[in-house]
């Protein structure tokens, strides 16, 4: 037994409902007690989706148990079938039903349904969401995808975006609009949008994009195996993964590719003397692996921040998150459990973190901005207006994205200058984010003294002075000062200190 | 039956459709959510699988990161496979988690569909530990698991195995039994003392050291249609049920406060004086919020089984017709009185068919649906306007004072369908 709080991801049966509510004319019977019945609002509240996921839950109740849940299993089957009409069924249990053992893929395999059947086995107690989602695709292309002639033009897949993705909406449309640049036609997106009929037309295309090796890569693998369609490795989000992802693109079709770049407009963004605020805010990046990795490189190379943390809670990520870790001279930290992510961040203090809903929580009560870019999501995470995460305008999206939350260049010279002012100061936090504005508070001299290390004593003066940083540096003041005595073995901090600690880091 | 039984004789003896089939429901789990604030020594530990760490972490809607006091032991693998003894991994945690935890003077084990199913005895557990935790925490067990419970009857169940350990009285006291909001709770309080009623004990109470007792002089008022086996239970120390519809809008608060008053011989005069003043305040904010519900139609999915006492305040109210009133559960000691008061007409459902149910809705199109989460938008992109229920369980609306949020809380899909104009000008 674990003991946990909040989870980054659901049970493996949610992966499955992901694949089956982005798809159309396909439906899932899952064998699962009514409390399961949950998973449907993650869809229609949090995606704001306006019709029920395809999903008919079998919700046995504790009396069916002695007598035959078998039979309720069939039924639902069998109802499911004659109500939605799917041109496919997946079947499957959710953790309660794998324990009573009543075989959903044998007892849908003898009843005749004229239909493909495609039973899963996502064990409950051992995978979680992600593994889900791309077992439940894998299976369904593994049962599904026909051999065939390729198209005349070059053609490709899209793999990966499911339901309730980050961003998966938009990704697909700027994706495909990229492709298109460089003369490639998308010939299926799946699963978002496609049919039982389009998972059999994959083999058709000459390659496949993997657009989230979360949710895809078992059926891009299976795909190039078996029908010997290449997949592209690169995730193209930022400017130098979609140039990357370019050039990957000319070499798998074999011919050198030339893009217009006039709607990239990052890069000037970036470069732009405003932005030189930007350079060394420290950093703390945690998500799924494919977003981290992505920002990592977005967040050294194209903002010019400091990348002090990196990690993700999907374990499958971790054997490449760790390697990209130590290429930033890291420790990764490879864990779901969000007390130690909030540990970390906690003793890291960056200046912004990169991360999930739940790292926005954590920034939230460590006065740390944040900003979201990867799942698990909220109702938020799914905008009204265009906002993708790859291509030309994923970057686009991504810079703002990341200032966002930080005091802007000016205000922030402005801060340090009249830290003192009764509206401007402070505690105000960030101009432009109304809600947290409020009047400053003549504080009483607190005499309580700050935490502090161990055996690091701030003596009354250097707290008072460091009280006169702004808020957005003083944790990083605070934790130079104390490594610089540490490291010259004072024990206690004066105001000399305190400055030479700043000379000694001073950049 | 009394002046308030509609012309037409009420429903408690109409034929009820009874269904089998897909529920749309949540399980007892979600209770936690609420108990875990209403009482502020309590952990609640779910032994159980991710799927009910991440219902409660979804059913939350915001994740309420001041640290919750509830969490889930997940089952992994190895617990399954009997390769290690659930009775010490439970031991276990539950030690970390107190030691951690100094604050937490209750502790529940709260059973799930897992757990039930591979037969984790939480009572031997809870029972062990509480022995271990003794006198500082008092640990208890009791099932929310889907396959036992449906969505309130999570509270139902953690409050019943309260009640075998609550303290024994002789003393005439009255219990008011279920969670109430803090601030709703204090109006009934005081409505109370005014008219001389008293001792007035609670269940749950706040706190552990609270003085909440039982004994064969005790009557109990329910505040919640949907603790049947709480009702049970009392019934069992010998205490005595008072009958009641329930305190919904001003005849509910009223009829509810009336039942009390007569038990303890309050005066007419003395009832008039205490609750005239509040009951005007709420006819006056009920009148403005039913402007728009006047004549329009409403149709019950099942979800808390607050739905037979909302059909009597929507119907008498606020001047609404009701299609359909679904409940997963109908009790007569619990929902007859508000039977009794809900005019004849709308089809009562118990159970529940879900597809077969959204077919009756789909051809009735009412003008207003009460439905679950994962029903609403779906019917709103069919031009059905819908109001979730779940809001109804997690918003102050019992008792004079919140009569007119009540209300409000059904007027407001209906008001912001008429003010929105999306459409093209002509």
């Amino acid at each position: 037994m674990k003991l946990t709080v909040w989870t980054y991801e659901g049970p493996p049966h949610v992966g499955a409902m992901r694949v089956a509510t982005a798809m159309k004319g396909l439906h899932y019977v899952l064998h699962a007690p009514q409390g399961d019945t949950y998973a449907d609002l993650l869809f229609t509240m949090i995606e704001r989706r306006n019709h029920r996921p395809p999903v008919s839950y079998t919700t046995f109740q504790a009396r069916d148990l002695g007598a035959d849940t078998a039979t309720l299993f069939k039924k639902s089957c069998q109802d499911a079938v004659d109500r939605f009409q799917p041109e496919a069924i997946i079947v499957g249990a959710s953790c309660t039903a794998e324990l009573i053992q009543d075989d959903p893929a044998g007892l849908s395999e003898t009843m005749g349904l004229s239909i493909p059947v495609i039973p899963l086995e996502l064990p409950s107690y051992s995978r979680k969401e992600n593994f889900g989602a791309d077992e439940t695709f894998y299976q369904i292309v593994k049962a599904l995808a026909k051999p065939q002639e390729r198209t005349a033009r070059v053609t490709c897949n899209i793999l990966g975006p499911t339901a309730l993705g980050f961003r998966a909406r938009d990704d697909v449309e700027e994706l495909t609009g990229l492709l298109s640049d460089l003369g490639v036609q998308v010939n299926v997106v799946a699963p978002l949008g496609a049919t039982p009929s389009d998972i059999a037309r994959l083999p058709a295309a000459h390659f496949n994009v993997l657009l989230s090796p979360e949710t895809g890569e078992a059926a891009a693998r299976w795909l190039e195996k078996n029908h010997h369609q290449p997949f592209t490795k690169i995730v193209p989000i930022g400017v130098g993964a979609t140039r990357d992802f370019i050039a990957e693109i000319g070499d798998i079709i074999g011919k050198p590719v030339l893009i217009d770049e006039s709607r990239l407009r990052m890069p000037w963004w970036s470069r732009s003397v405003d932005s030189t605020y930007l350079t060394g805010k420290r950093v703390f990046i945690f998500g799924d692996g494919t977003h981290v990795a992505a920002h990592a490189r977005i967040a050294r190379d194209e903002m010019g921040f400091e990348v002090v943390g990196i990690g993700c809670y999907n374990r499958e990520m971790a054997r490449p998150v760790r390697a990209l870790a130590k290429s930033y001279g890291l420790e990764a930290l490879i864990t779901d459990d969000y007390l130690e992510v909030e540990a970390a961040i906690e003793a890291l203090s960056p200046e912004m973190i990169l991360g999930t809903q739940m790292e926005r929580h954590i920034g939230k009560r460590l006065g740390i901005p944040c900003a979201v870019i990867s799942a698990p999501v909220h109702v938020q995470d799914f905008p009204a207006r265009y906002s993708p995460q790859v291509g030309f305008e994923g970057a686009n999206v991504i810079f703002d994205t990341l200032i966002h939350p930080l005091v802007m260049g000016l205000e922030e010279h402005l801060l340090t200058m009249f830290r003192d002012d009764f509206e401007f100061h402070d505690d105000a936090g960030p101009s432009h984010h109304g809600g947290k504005a409020k009047a400053k508070v003549e504080a009483v001299v607190e005499e309580a003294p700050a935490p502090q290390d161990d055996n690091i004593i701030w003596l009354a003066d250097a707290e008072k002075e460091l009280k006169k940083i702004p808020f957005f540096v003083r944790g990083k003041a605070r934790r130079n000062t104390e490594t610089y005595a540490t490291q010259k073995g004072l024990h206690q901090i004066s105001l000399d200190t305190l400055y030479e600690a700043k000379a000694h880091y001073a950049r | 039956m009394n002046a308030l039984t509609p012309s037409n004789g009420g429903c408690r003896t109409a034929p009820v459709l009874k269904e089998r089939g897909q529920r749309e429901v949540f399980c007892g789990l979600t209770g936690i959510i609420w108990l875990h604030r209403k009482m502020q020594d309590a952990f609640f530990l779910v032994v159980g699988s991710r799927t009910c760490a991440h219902l409660l972490q979804s059913a939350a809607g915001v994740m309420i990161f001041a640290e919750p006091r509830f969490g889930t032991a997940i089952l992994e693998e190895t617990d399954l496979a009997g390769m290690k003894d659930a009775q010490t991994e439970i031991d276990r945690e539950v030690a970390r988690l107190l030691a951690r935890r100094p604050d937490i003077r209750q502790l529940f084990l709260v059973g799930s569909c897992p757990s039930e199913v591979i037969k984790i005895d939480l009572a031997k557990a809870a029972e062990r530990l509480s022995q271990i935790h003794a006198p500082h925490v008092r640990v208890l067990n009791y099932s929310g698991s889907g396959i036992e419970t449906t969505f309130t009857e999570g509270e139902d169940a953690c409050l019943a195995c309260m009640v075998p350990v609550l303290k024994s009285t002789e003393a005439r006291e009255l219990l008011v039994v279920g969670a109430l909001p803090d601030v709703v709770e204090d109006q009934m309080l005081s409505l109370l003392a005014d008219m001389g009623v008293g001792p007035v004990r609670l269940l749950p109470a706040r706190r552990i050291d609270d003085t909440t007792a039982v004994g064969p002089n005790t009557v109990f008022a329910l505040v919640q249609p949907f603790l049947g086996e709480t009702h049970s239970a009392l019934e069992r120390r010998g205490a005595r049920h008072l009958a009641a519809p329930f305190p919904f809008g001003d005849e509910g608060t009223t009829a509810w406060l009336r039942v009390i008053a007569t038990e303890f011989g309050v005066s007419e005069e003395t009832f008039e004086a205490v609750t005239a003043a509040p009951r005007a305040r709420a006819r006056k904010a009920i009148a403005q919020a039913a402007e728009v519900l006047r004549g329009k139609s409403v149709f019950f999915f099942p979800d808390s089984q607050l739905e037979i006492p909302l059909a009597r305040f929507l119907t008498r109210e606020c001047g609404m017709t009701a299609i359909e009133v679904g409940s997963p559960y109908i009790h007569d000691a619990l929902h007859g009185p508000d039977l009794d008061l809900l005019p004849a007409g709308p089809q009562i459902s118990e159970g529940q068919d879900v597809d077969k149910q959204l077919d009756r809705a789909r051809a009735a199109r009412p003008d207003l649906t009460i439905c679950g989460l994962g029903l609403a938008n779906p019917l709103e992109a069919e031009g059905l306007s819908t109001k979730w229920a779940i809001e109804l369980v997690f918003t102050p609306v019992h008792f004079y004072e919140q009569a007119g949020d009540l209300a409000g809380l059904f007027s407001r899909p209906l008001r912001r369908k008429a003010v929105l104009h999306l459409e093209a000008a002509e």
